[in-house]
């Protein structure tokens, strides 16, 4: 055995520099303003550089976004840490899992002061405030579809046509992929003659491409993604039409995707005050602040979905590339939480 | 004096040395591995406050579970073989000749290690899809994930076996083939038992690597291919159904174990002392078979990693007229909806690996030094207990340091996680390269130094490190390109924003838009230089004393 000091002191030294700045303290009590304010989301949350730090203006809190994966992964840590939260606003739990957030207990009540601005039907529970929607459509690549009509329908999806054309995604990786299965399960309903078992069985003998996750679908077989793929159809968002105008330079008259309307699922992102933060006044005032006007459209550019608050001014490119679908398919919260692990597993035993 | 004092040797600086050399690696990992895992573990084993083994029964009972435990056994299996077949050849080629650019190609290798898999999955499925030049449709099978499997462990075959090759007197060689000794039966009877600790070595990780599989078998596996690893995720992530990931867990970290403990039985019974010669002179390929052996090698690293590399670069001078350095000309400044510059991003992303290095090979040589060192159980445990990360599902331990470390100081969110996590993962490429070597030196070269008067320290120092320094370069150039690619729990934890160049790529990539995807490409590019410069920036440390023994 050797015994070798050089190699141990630095080594000790790391450790113990590690553990103490690794340190904060946070003795703040409930009804004192905090210096600080976390706010966790997801990896897909950004805005412009400015609007965080208005709030921080406005009333001399400090921000600090925590990300972590997607937006499953921060509700499960959401969750293991309830006990002891992490954060004092939680952003970005959908309409797919709000059940379950709601159940655990993760959110504190809140009302918003904007509340009354909010569009109809977004509004599901005292505990949490709509921030955004965006709905999840089937879209094509235009290009693709010059000398024969693009896909009208869902079950247009099914013919012969449409034959190995689209790429979804796996319901259990991929929030997209979820909301689209819950909008074939709203359309063709859950029992009945044709139900969207049925309607899975038959795009899987058309021939149907699953991919893990959104980029994948988009990016990697998509025929009008980066990576060009040859699905000239793929799930994804009804604004990515305009969103691809915006990220192209330089941007195209036209956009080179399309969404089609129908059968459409409508994700509606919540922001609430995390219950026990200790801080739920001024965690109330940060979801405010996220429902505001000037945050409010700010969103659309950086998280490519429509804010909550009708008030907003949503951006040009917006409302000419990317109309916003008439009647998404809705289904109510408790329904997808009660049958969304049987819905998923059906799912998959179907298409594997 | 006390009497307790005069029994006990006295408590010098050297004994405290020593007493650190195991500890520091030891509180690391307790701290930071076993105590988060046993938490997670714990909380998905309990219900109401009571433990419940009810989950491992359903894993059990679900024949598709069942399925996916022997599908990770296999497929990781039969990557190691397939890595080592087309790696060892390379390796040798590495070891014994000299040819133009050979530090170029040695750390060129490493980038398809660093890179993003969703970026690298993205060039496989150009090549193995309908439309690449192969024109059959791999996507989905097996062989889609086997052939990246053997692209992104190349190069884990080739430096560390190659490292140990090179140190291996081919005076020796010749001395078996002058005894009348065919190719082949120098190769099994001399050569081979002396690279074997560095073969199982290398093939350790690699198996460690594949049974973990995630990006590439989500990417190019589909439904029908998931690893124990990928229903973790799903479990934990897409389903939150946090007893079923937990059972799910608990069976990979068994697994894991069985395999480690096994392995390192075999490692210490098979270890060859030599007399290790310096590792400089390596010659130029004189024969037409060397030629050839040395040009055939170099063009399946030009096929195999060169490839999608190439495609990747290709698509990164994409735009809408052509062939441009659009994406190139302004990475100084934020791109719209990424809030950061690319350059701050690499700045950031530098910074991490610089850090989760530093622990990696301080933490990661004393832990070599005990498992070398040390014989028995100590050394054996220890041994597997280094590896277990590189086995355990990167959710599992993000959401173990998420419930585990808030007490007695609230590390959860700290900042200090990423490089932790990182060197967690790194450490055994340190250790796995290092130990052999210095298993290989001989005890007598040690006691001689000893009976000339050397303390422990200078033996070390003199002795044992002049050896192992080349060996810990190269484990060091794995440690930043783990961190550079952004290995294990760091996806899962919860992190104040410091926007990364894996994460810059990520967002870029989850968009529309053909601007975003040639941004992506064009920083995936970048990513790859800059991980081939620092490796041979690493590997240049070494002292031109090395060797010199």
């Amino acid at each position: 055995m050797t015994r070798h000091r050089k190699l141990v002191l630095p080594a000790l030294t790391t450790a113990i520099l590690l553990i103490a700045t690794g340190c904060t303290s946070d003795d703040d009590t409930a009804n004192e303003p905090p210096n600080e304010l976390v706010l966790m989301t997801h990896d897909s949350f950004a805005l412009s550089e400015g609007t965080l730090e208005q709030f921080t203006e406005d009333t001399g809190i400090a921000v600090t976004v925590l990300k972590s994966g997607d937006a499953g992964t921060m509700l499960s840590q959401a969750i293991l840490t309830k006990d002891n939260p992490i954060a004092d606003v939680i952003f970005g739990v959908d309409n797919t899992f709000l059940s379950r957030a709601l159940a655990e207990g993760v959110f504190a009540e809140h009302e918003s002061s904007s509340l009354a601005d909010v569009h109809a039907g977004l509004i599901a529970d005292p505990r949490v405030t709509p921030i955004d929607f965006g709905d999840v459509c089937v879209n094509y690549d235009r290009a693709a579809f010059t000398d024969s009509p693009p896909p009208a329908s869902l079950l247009d999806l099914t013919k012969p046509e449409y034959r190995n054309m689209l790429v979804v995604q796996d319901p259990a990786s991929s929030s997209p992929g979820l909301a689209f299965l819950l909008a074939t399960i709203g359309t063709f309903g859950d029992d009945g003659e044709y139900t969207w078992r049925d309607y899975w069985e038959d795009l899987s003998q058309n021939g149907v491409l699953v991919a893990s996750g959104w980029t994948e679908a988009y990016q990697g077989a998509f025929t009008a993604g980066g990576g060009g793929g040859d699905r000239p159809i793929v799930v994804s968002y009804a604004s990515s039409p305009a969103v691809g105008v915006y990220f192209t330079d330089p941007p195209p008259r036209e956009a080179p995707t399309a969404s089609l309307l129908e059968g459409c699922f409508r994700q509606v992102e919540y922001a609430g005050v995390v219950a026990g933060t200790g801080h739920e006044d001024a965690a109330g005032l940060l979801v405010d602040h996220l429902l505001s006007v000037p945050v409010q459209e700010d969103i659309p550019l950086n998280m490519f979905v429509y804010p909550a608050n009708a008030q907003a001014e949503i951006p040009e490119v917006f409302t000419s590339f990317s109309p916003v679908p008439g009647s998404p398919v809705e289904l109510p919260v408790d329904t997808i939480e009660q049958n969304r692990e049987r819905w998923i597993d059906e799912w998959t035993d179907i298409l594997r | 004096m006390d009497r307790r004092v005069d029994r006990h040797p006295p408590l010098t600086a050297s004994r405290l040395g020593g007493f650190a050399v195991m500890a520091v690696p030891l509180l690391f990992l307790g701290y930071f591995f076993v105590y988060p895992l046993l938490t997670v573990l714990a909380t998905g084993f309990t219900t109401d406050g009571a433990l419940d083994f009810g989950p491992l029964q359903t894993i059990f009972k679900r024949s598709a579970l069942v399925n996916v435990a022997w599908f990770t056994l296999w497929q990781a299996v039969a990557s190691t073989v397939l890595t080592l077949l087309i790696a060892l050849p390379a390796a040798n080629v590495m070891a014994r000749y000299d040819f133009p650019g050979k530090r170029f190609v040695r750390a060129a290798i490493v980038v398809p290690f660093v890179l993003p898999t969703v970026v690298v999955g993205s060039a496989f499925l150009a090549v193995l899809g309908p439309t690449g030049p192969l024109r059959v449709d791999l996507r989905q099978t097996v062989w889609a994930i086997l052939i990246a499997h053997v692209f992104f462990n190349y190069a884990i075959v080739v430096r560390t076996v190659g490292t140990y090759w090179e140190r291996i007197d081919p005076q020796l060689l010749e001395a078996a083939q002058m005894l009348g000794g065919n190719r082949l039966a120098v190769f099994r009877k001399v050569t081979y038992p002396l690279l074997r600790p560095a073969i199982a070595s290398a093939a350790s990780l690699v198996f460690l690597f594949t049974f973990t599989s995630f990006g590439i078998i989500l990417i190019l596996g589909g439904l029908r291919h998931a690893t124990i690893e990928v229903e973790i995720w799903r479990q934990a992530t897409g389903l939150v159904n946090f007893e079923v990931a937990a059972a799910l867990a608990f069976l990979q970290i068994v697994g894991i174990s069985t395999i480690l403990v096994l392995y390192s039985r075999y490692q210490e019974r098979r270890a060859v002392q030599f007399t290790p010669r310096p590792a400089a002179d390596a010659i130029r390929p004189a024969t037409p078979l060397q030629r050839w052996h040395v040009i055939s090698n170099l063009t399946v690293m030009a096929i195999l990693l060169g490839g999608p590399l190439l495609i990747l670069v290709e698509r990164s001078f994409r735009s809408e007229s052509g062939y441009s350095l659009a994406a190139y000309s302004s990475l100084g400044e934020p791109i719209g909806g990424l809030a950061v510059a690319p350059t701050a991003a690499m700045l950031n992303s530098v910074r991490f690996a610089v850090a989760a290095t530093v622990l990696a090979v301080g933490i990661g040589l004393a832990a070599a030094t005990v498992i070398a060192y040390r014989r028995g159980w100590i050394g054996r445990g220890f041994d597997a207990l280094l590896m277990l990360p590189l086995g355990t599902s990167a959710v599992t331990l993000g959401f173990g340091f998420l419930l585990a470390l808030d007490q007695p100081i609230d590390l959860r969110t700290s900042i200090w996680l990423i490089p932790v996590a990182h060197a967690l993962v790194a450490m055994p490429f340190v250790v796995r390269t290092s130990v052999p070597v210095l298993r290989s030196v001989k005890h007598h070269l040690r006691e001689a130094a000893a009976t000339l008067g050397a303390t422990p320290q200078q033996v070390w120092r003199e002795v044992d490190l002049p050896m192992v320094t080349r060996a810990a370069l190269i484990g060091a150039g794995f440690a930043f390109a783990v961190s550079l690619g952004e290995f294990g729990a760091t996806s899962f934890l919860a992190l104040p924003t410091n926007p990364t160049l894996p994460t810059a790529i990520f967002r870029l990539l989850g968009r529309p838009g053909t601007s975003s995807f040639t941004y992506a490409m064009a920083l995936s590019t970048i990513l790859m230089i800059g991980t081939a410069a620092a490796v041979i920036a690493i590997e240049r440390l070494r002292t031109d004393t090395v060797g010199d023994f």
